[in-house]
This record gives C-alpha cells, structure tokens and sequence, in this order.
C-alpha cells in the first residue's frame, strides 16, 4: 500500500473518466465514513447472495464480463453542452448475473480504477460503491424486472433495459447529489438539479449501450437471465 | 461457457485497444456540476497510482498511452474478478 506513494499524480494531459466518480476532498468525514460502513455492510450480505447463486461455470463470462464493463467505463461519449459520459455498467451486471454479483463486479472495477488509475477518492471509495455498484445495479435491476412484467415481448424486454439502464444512472446521481450536499459542498436543490440533467442525458447513453450490449450478447449466446429471477421473487435462480 | 468468455474479452480489448483512445476528454456529469457550482477545486489527492488517469507511464504517444492503460486494465479487471468469483464460488462447493 505504501508503495503508492511513489507513484506518480495527475498528469498535466488528462484522460478524464470519471462520469460521477468522486474524488477526494467533496465529502467530509461523516458522509465518507457513513458510506463506507453501509457499503462494506451490503457487499458483505451481496457476498453471501453472490455465493448461493453464481457456480463456478460462471466465474469465466463474469471476469470478462467486468472486463469489458471497465473497458466500456474508458469510453466517454460527449453529451451536451461540452460535458461526457460513460457507460456505467450496472445494470448490464444486473442482467446478466443478477444484483448481487453485479455488486461485486461493480466493486472491482471501482477499487481498481480508485487504486490502479486514480479515478475517484480513497476516502470517496465507500461513496462511490454504494452509488455505483449497489444503488445504480440493484435499484436498476428492480425497475427491470418490474418493466418485463409489465411489458411483452422482445420489444418490451429490450424496453425493460433501457429504461432500467437509464433509471440506474439518474438514481446513482441522485445519492451522489445527496453525499456531496450533506458534505457541504453545495445545497442540495441546486446539486440535484445540475446532477440530474447531466446525468438523464448519460443514462439516455447508458440505456442505449446497454440495450445494444444485451442484444448483442444475446445473439452470442449469452442469455439475459430471462428465465432466472436471481431470488429477487424469492424463486430459484440460474441454471446450474 | 469458456468460449463465450473468451469471445466476451476479446471484445473487451478491442474497446480498450481501439476505443478508449478516442474518448471525449470533455468534462463528466460530476465535474461539470462541481465546476458550475464552483466547490471543484475542493478535489485533492490522496495517493498517486501506477497508471493516473488512464495513461500509461513512459510512452510518448499519448492515445497509445491510453490503449496501454486500458488493456492493462482490461486484463487487470478479469484477473481480480474471477479470483474473487473463484473464493465464492469454492466455498459455495464446499458448504454443499
């Protein structure tokens, strides 16, 4: 760990990633501290859900699987108004492998861009996987689930990831808003709003790519987990 | 299984490789708001890293740099979330 410190910092040319990474210095200790007790909480319990239901065929697709999502993070596309974004990847997680794994996939990618790339705080780390590897997978994966009941078909499936995709980006902005404006940084009305104007116009871009992908995957023989519910109905899960 | 993984981080590289280097280097959603409401240079840095801000050290080519960076990352990302995936899945085997 010590060995960080001789690593370089920010370069003066930057590759900016971000999307709502966030870094160190926005939260005080009470909101990091907070965030990061309630995330190590709910990856523990997600550890224990990931275990009953991932097998061990499924450990190869779910590395590439996290690889492509951090691949796909460095991709930024330009949105409006001189801003970008990213594909986040939740909800692609989600789909495939359920909320819980997509938790874990979602944290490793987050510890390795906060420790490997300096992309978000150290102290931010809790913040940030609450927000993008619990809240935006798990809160987008219901709204998913929900939607494919509601709405047939192919056409309603693809429908389902879109707007979950979409929802999962707004929402994690949504907490990250909350984080930065009970940290002082900015009172929240004026965060929220800021916050969540960017980021429904990335979520547009992340249902967009996320419905691709899906699609895409799915003519490769890698299944939406249409038929498995991943326990959320309390049902079985994944074909074993 | 094992062919669709592999098929699933070829792609993975391409996008890295191919591109990442191509990436808007615009602002995101987060910076914009922190710099439109002017608590961006609140933002301090803690630690370095071995490849800040996705861009390989020591090569001069900055958009090989950043394919670098993201192949690294690419595999990196695999490597640690199949041994995680491998600790959970092992003791799901065992306590069966």
């Amino acid at each position: 760990m010590y060995g960080f410190f001789v690593f370089p910092g920010k370069n003066d040319s930057e590759k900016e990633v971000g999307l709502m990474h966030i870094p160190d210095g926005f939260l005080d200790v009470k909101t990091w501290a907070s965030t990061g007790v309630a995330s190590a909480a709910v990856l523990g319990w997600g550890l224990k859900k990931t275990r009953k239901m991932l097998t061990d065929k499924q450990v190869p697709l779910l590395g590439a699987v996290s690889a492509f999502i951090f691949a796909a993070q460095m991709v930024n596309f330009p949105i409006a108004g001189g801003t970008s974004g990213h594909l986040l990847g939740g909800v692609l997680a989600a789909v495939l492998f359920g909320p819980w794994a997509a938790m874990i996939i979602m944290s490793v990618i987050l510890v390795l861009q906060c420790f490997i790339f300096l992309d978000g705080g150290i102290t931010a780390l809790g913040a940030n996987i609450l927000n993008m590897a619990v809240i935006a997978p798990l809160g987008g994966y219901y709204v998913y689930i929900f939607l494919k009941r509601v709405l047939k078909g192919r056409a309603g499936e693809t429908a389902a990831v879109f707007i979950a995709s979409l929802f999962s980006v707004v929402l994690a902005a949504a907490a990250a808003s909350l984080e930065l404006a009970v940290s002082g940084m900015a009172p929240l009305g004026i965060t929220l709003t800021a916050m969540l104007i960017w980021h429904s116009l990335i979520g547009v871009g992340e249902g967009l790519i996320t419905a691709a992908v899906v699609k895409y995957l799915e003519r490769m023989g890698i299944g939406a987990g249409a038929s498995a519910d991943f326990g959320i109905a309390g049902g079985e899960s994944v074909e074993k | 299984m094992k062919n669709k993984a592999v098929a699933v981080i070829v792609l993975a590289l391409v996008v890295a490789a191919l591109l990442s280097p191509w990436a808007s280097s615009n602002p995101d959603g987060l910076e914009k708001t922190a710099e439109d409401l002017g608590f961006a240079e609140a933002a301090v840095e803690m630690l370095g890293a071995p490849i800040p801000d996705y861009v390989f050290p020591g090569i001069e080519n900055e958009r090989t740099a950043v394919a670098v960076a993201g192949i690294t990352g690419t595999l990196l990302t695999f490597a640690v979330a199949v041994g995680i995936g491998k600790l959970v899945t092992g003791r799901n085997l065992n306590k069966q």
